[in-house]
Formats: C-alpha cells, structure tokens, sequence
C-alpha cells in the first residue's frame, strides 16, 4: 500500500489537487449551463474532499477519514440515483436540461 | 335567618331564558320560546316572593328584643351573600356579593313582578313580529341585569347591572334595526347614557380613593363612624353619581335620549323606559343616600334637576301628537317628582312614587300598546278618537291610569305624589318654591294626560282605518291587574312605606308639619289636578277649534313647545357639529390622513424601497446562488485560514517601516 501512496509524495501536493479538483467543480458548477454537467460538477467537489480525507488518513494513520469517505461514497451514490431520477423528469416536463430555464420558484 | 335565600338565582333564572332562547330561540317552535320566555321571570317572582318572607321573618326576629313598638331597627343589616372576591388588588377587596333589603325588596318585586306581567302582554303584542325570540331573549336578558342592579352590595357590582341594562335597552330601542330611526334612537340612548355613566365612574374611583370600599353598608358605617364628613368631597362624590343618574333617569341635561327610546317595541317602552330602567338613578340615589344625607348642597342640587326636569317635560308633552312620546316626555316628568322626593331627603316618598309610578306608567304604556295595535300601528292622536266603544277594557284601565297620574284621589298618584309634594313644602322657603313647581307640574300633568285621553277615546273617530283588531288576552289580562294596582297600589299609605323602608334608607326627619297641613295641601294637590282635567275638557271635548286658536295666538310659544325647546338642535350645534367637525377635519384630515397615515406611508415605503434593493439577489438564477454561495464559504475560509493579527501587525510594521525611511 504505501508503495502506491508513497512517501516521498508531500502532503501538500494531496491537499494541492485535492483543492485544484474542488475549485474546478466549483467554477463547473456555476458556469456550466446543462443540468447534468452541474450534476458531475458536484460529483466532482465530492471526490475532492474524498481524496483530503484518505490524504489526511494516512498521514495521521486513523481509519476514521476513511470510513468517512466510505459514507460520502455511499450518499453520493444515493444521492446520483435521486438527482438522475430528477433530471429525467425535468427533461420530460420542460424539455430542456438548461439550469437557467428551470426557474419555476422565481418572483 | 334560617338558611340561604338564594339569591343567585333571581338573576340566573332569567339570564337561562336568555342564554335558550338567544342561541337556541330560532330552532325551537313558538310555543316553547314563549313558555321559557314567560316561566323565567315568573320563577324570579317566585323566588323574591320567598326572600320576602325571608326578609319579613328576619326583621321581625331583629326587632323582637331591642325595640318595645317594634318600630324601625336602629340599625339594619342587610341579607348578604357573597360568591367570592372579585377584584384582589393590594388593599383593594371587592367581592361579588348581592345584597337584600326592604329598598331591594321593592325594587325586586317591581321589577320581577311588573316585568313579568309585560312579559305575558308581549306575548299577544309581539305575535306576528319576526325576531319574536330574539325579542324574549332580550327582555329576559334585560332582567337579568336589572335585578344584578338592585341587588348589587356594593357600587361595581351595580355598575355591571347598570351598564348591562343600557346594552339591554340599547338592543331592544333598535329592535327594528331596519328602521334607521330605530338604529339611530338606540344609539342616542347609549351614548348619551355613557356620559351619565362617567359620572358615575368617576364617583366610583373617588368611592375608592376616600374609603377605600364601595361596600354600600362599609361607606354608610365609615360615613356615621366620622362626623367630619361633609361637603367638599362627599359633594364632588354625590355629583358625580347624580350625573350616572340624571343620564339613566333622563333627567335634566341627559334626557333626551327618552323620548327617542319610543321607537322601540311598545311593552319595551312600558317595561324599560318607564317602569323599570329609568327608575335606576332614583334607586342608585336611594341606595347611596348617605352620601347626600352628609352633603346638603348635592341634596339641593338633585332637587332643583328633579323639579326642574318634573316642569320642564311636563310643557314639552302638552303639544306632543305621538301617544308614546307624550308618555315619553311624563315619565321624564314623573322621574323629576322622584328625583325632587329624593332631594328633600324624603327617599321613601320617592320610592313610594317610583313604586306606583311603575304600575300605572307600565299600564299606559301598555294600554297604548293595546291602542296602537287594534287601529294597525298608527300612534297619531289625531288620528285616533271614540276608542271607547271599540276598547272598553282599555278605555276603563286606561281612565284609571289617567286618574292615578294626575293625582286624583284615591288612585295610586295621588298618594304618592302628595307625600312628595308635602316633604318638599316643609322644607322651608326653598322647599315652598319646590313646592309651587310641583304643583304647577301636576296641573300640567293632569291636563296632557287627559287631553290623550279625550283625543284618544272620545269624541268622534278620525282615523281613516274603520278596522279594529281584537285584543288578545294575553295583552288584557296585564293591563286589567296593572290597573287594579294602579287603582289600589297608593292605599298602604306612605307612613308604612316609610316604616317598612325605614331600616334601609332611615326615617324621615321629624318635620314641622301638622296633620291639618297635609290636609291643605293634599286639597290644593287634588284641585289642580281636577283644574287640569276642566281645562282639558274645555279645549278638547267642547270645543275642538280652541287649541288651533291658541296655538295660532302665540306662535312662538307653540312652536317653542313642540319643538321642545329646540334642545336637540342646541345639542347638535353646540356639541354634536362641533365634535364631528373636530374629529372630520382636525383628526381625521389632519392627525390621521397627515400625521399618522404620512407616518405609515414613510415606514411602508422605506420597507419597499429596501425590499426593491434586497430583491435584487432573488434572481430565481440557480447559478447565482450558488456562486453567492461559494462567494460566502470563501469569504469565511479567508476569515478563518488567514491569520489576520500576524497580517495586520507586518502591515502596520511595513507602514511604520515605510514612515521611518
């Protein structure tokens, strides 16, 4: 294990793409105009903090940040079914994925 | 005393028949609606029937040991009950208590007795009314707080009866609430009768802050504890209540509000606005009579309003068309006798008028029910005429209650009025000049009511309608025994009204008079009234042209008189416009549309303008949320990574470095 995570690899280079990762979900999410491109956005963001918990786990060699990841996985598995679910019927009922038409709730 | 009286249950009784026949009356048939209507105050009679032999057990068993002739008791006190404390604040006890006396004895039996007989003649007057439920439910509702007005223990306790009777009369002058002269009458009567009741207020709060009680017995004992009570105080206390009662009373300046309370269901004028209600502020002066007995200025005062208003309405009801009103204006009259009976201290004799008062008023009243009935609602006696054939009962019941309101021997009036008129002509040079206005209204009484009684009953009918109604029994039986009493409710005589009343309102003071006096006086009582009478028979059975003359001799004294003095208008123009103009312009345009309204105009608009600003960021755009959003997590990531002293301290050294080079 710790010849794939090696230590000659800094903690911050991690933290680095980790944050790098995060920023890029960031400015997806909030330039991207088509649903599902928001969607993996968020995906994306997800995965960065995932990646700063394993990084973090093993540096401190505690299990807890990985078992955390585990149940980020697990909620944004849940959460893909949900949010997929939704963006079909959105599609079906307004025939378009654009974030900025679906604004049903405003004034 | 043997057991509870329970009391409670005089007003409670009829406060049931309210309570059924006001939620439940429209879903229940008639015959149900009048049987609770009429079985509440009868069980209220029945159950003051009880406390007078209550009463009349326990005074004996008072009298018994210390007084050898069995006379008046030096000192009587009242039958109370109690049902707890009501107010508890600081030294501020007040309970809810009812007390009985001979004074609420009377008053009791009157009110229970004589309303339950106008009850029985609403039933035949109201028959094809709509709103007959709603009509019962009212008129118990209004014994109800009648009787919580007399046997009230202490002054709050009278307040709740009191302002409950206004609603009550309030509620039934506006019973044909459709009639807008009938909305606008019940709307006079309450607010002129909220000016009496400030009086009456603040005669309360002065009650409190000088004796800290308004236990009637409490104020009389702390009144007889201390001989230095008098005037100043207790006088500001006494005007004050006599402005509560001149407004319930309609006596002088308040009385305008009766003559327009007629607009309301005929037995409600008989039962409110003659034998009961209005006869308040004579009792609530009875009851509190301690208070003038210590302040012989507001004694005086209560006798010049009650002359005066005895004069005054007596010339306003000589050219009165309308029969009710020119009842109307004698029940103020006859108020200002009872106020004038008071204000010589002879309080009996004002009860005692009150009392017969009350049966021979209630049947005028009725009988001109009865009148107004069979003829289809018309109530103009020039309209009317020969009744007596086609009415026989009423033309005898209503001879009688002529006879008894003008103070004809033997009839009730007379007694009453006389032992009035008598207490007022011992009462020195002042008390004469009472006198002669007595007189003068009594010669003047006795010629309007038989001027009604020609116009109604005899001579030739004038009234276009030639169709007559039956008079139900229902509506005879009650005024056949009012009459009976009008006829005999004088023969007890006042010296054993006195005695009996003695114990609650004290013996009259030992007057200057002699029985040869009285005879006198009685005499000259007896023949003004029959002058009366002649002048009356002159001008309205001989010669029907005679009145027209003298109207048309001195115009400006008839039109005076018939629009009685002009005193509404004068109130209107002194009070009412200005008021109004008052509050239309200077605090409706000017506080409220420009003060107030500018004010809420400047917070609605700052609060819209700031909200077209902030709505700004409700954009509906999903992205920019989330990039205000990310905006927010990043400014709080800036503020908790950065280490912001270590920033500024280098940033002040550098500016220091700079400074320094």
């Amino acid at each position: 294990m710790n010849a794939f995570l090696s230590q000659n690899v800094p903690l911050s280079w991690y933290l680095l793409l980790s944050a790098v990762l995060f920023s890029l979900g960031v400015v997806g999410f909030l330039i991207k105009r088509n649903l599902i491109t928001v969607f993996m956005s968020i995906e994306l963001m997800l995965n960065a903090v995932n990646l700063s918990f394993v990084t973090f786990a093993h540096q401190w060699h505690a299990v807890k940040g990985q078992i955390f990841v585990f149940f980020v996985m697990m909620v944004a598995a849940a959460e893909a079914a949900v949010g997929l679910a939704i963006i079909i019927a959105v599609f079906r009922a307004r025939a378009t994925l654009a974030v900025d038409r679906i604004d049903l709730m405003k004034l | 005393m043997n057991g509870p009286l329970h009391l409670w249950l005089i007003p409670l009784l009829p406060f049931a028949g309210f309570l059924i026949n006001g939620v439940l009356g429209r879903r229940l048939p008639k015959w149900l609606v009048t049987t609770v209507a009429l079985l509440a105050p009868l069980a209220a009679f029945a159950v003051v029937l009880y406390a007078a032999a209550g009463v009349y057990i326990f005074t004996h068993i008072q009298c018994a040991p210390g007084c050898p002739a069995c006379g008046p008791c030096p000192i009587f006190h009242p039958y109370v009950e109690t049902f707890g404390h009501w107010l508890n604040i600081g030294p501020l006890h007040i309970d809810f208590s009812f007390a009985l006396d001979q004074l609420s004895l009377v008053m009791l039996l009157i009110v229970t007795g004589v309303g339950f007989l106008i009850h029985i003649y609403s039933v035949g007057y109201m028959h094809d009314e709509d709103g007959y439920a709603r009509y019962f439910s009212y008129l118990n509702l209004f014994l109800f707080f009648m009787t919580v007005l007399v046997l009230a223990g202490n002054a709050l306790v009278m307040f709740v009866g009191w302002e409950g009777v206004g609603l009550a009369s309030y509620l039934l002058i506006g019973f044909y609430f459709k009639k807008n002269s009938a909305a606008d009458a019940g709307k006079k009567a309450f607010i002129v009768n909220r000016i009496g009741d400030f009086g009456f207020l603040i005669g309360m709060f002065l009650l409190l802050a000088n004796f800290g009680t308004l236990t009637f017995t409490e104020i009389a004992t702390k009144l007889g504890q201390d001989p230095g009570w008098n005037g100043g105080v207790v006088t500001v206390i006494a005007l004050c209540l006599l402005l509560g009662a001149t407004g319930k009373s309609a006596q002088l300046p308040l009385y305008i509000w009766l003559p327009d309370a007629m607009e309301g269901p005929t037995p409600v004028s008989a039962l409110i606005h003659a034998a009961t209600m209005v006869t308040a502020g004579v009792y609530m002066i009875a009851r509190t009579h301690v208070l003038f007995d210590h302040s012989p200025f507001a004694l005086g005062v209560v006798a010049v309003v009650g002359a005066a208003t005895a004069l005054f309405a007596a010339t306003m009801a000589l050219v009165q068309n309308d029969i009710k009103r020119v009842l109307a204006y004698s029940t103020i009259s006859q108020l200002g006798y009872m106020f004038l009976g008071c204000g010589v201290a002879a309080y009996s004799a004002g009860i005692f008028h009150l009392v017969t008062h009350a049966f021979f008023k209630a049947l005028l009243f009725l009988a001109a029910g009865s009148v107004i009935h069979a003829i289809g609602g018309e109530q103009d006696l020039r309209k009317m005429g020969g009744l007596w054939k086609t009415l026989p009962v009423t033309f005898a019941v209503t001879t009688a209650g002529v006879l008894a309101i003008a103070g004809i021997f033997p009839f009730a009036g007379f007694f009453s009025k006389d032992a009035i008129l008598y207490a007022a002509y011992v009462q020195g040079t002042s008390g004469r000049i009472l006198w002669f206005v007595g007189l003068v209204t009594a010669l003047l009484t006795s010629f309007y009511m038989f001027r009604l009684w020609y116009l109604a009953f005899l001579g030739k009918s004038r009234g276009e309608n030639e169709h007559h109604h039956a008079t139900p029994w229902s509506m005879l039986v009650p005024i056949v025994i009012l009459g009976l009493l009008s006829i005999c409710g004088g023969w007890i005589g006042i010296e054993r009204f006195a005695a009996f009343l003695a114990p609650s309102i004290g013996a009259r003071t030992a007057e200057a008079g002699s029985p040869s006096l009285e005879l006198i006086l009685s005499i000259a009582a007896v023949g003004v009234a029959l002058l009366g009478w002649f002048v009356a028979y002159l001008f309205y059975k001989q010669g029907s042209e005679r009145p027209a003359k003298l109207a048309a001799d001195f115009p400006g004294g008839y039109k005076l008189l018939a629009n009685k003095y002009y005193v509404d208008e004068f109130y209107g123009a002194a009070l009412v416009q200005p008021l109004l103009l008052t509050s239309r312009y200077i605090l409706g345009g000017f506080v409220d549309k420009g003060v107030l309204g500018g004010a809420a105009w400047l917070l609605g608009g700052t609060a819209k303008f700031s909200g077209a600003l902030l709505q700004q960021w409700q954009s509906g755009n999903l992205r920019s949320y989330a990039a205000w959003l990310a905006a927010g997590a990043a400014a709080v990531l800036l503020f908790v990574v950065v280490p912001w002293p270590a920033v500024l301290a280098s940033l002040t050294a550098f500016h220091f470095g700079v400074a320094g080079h």
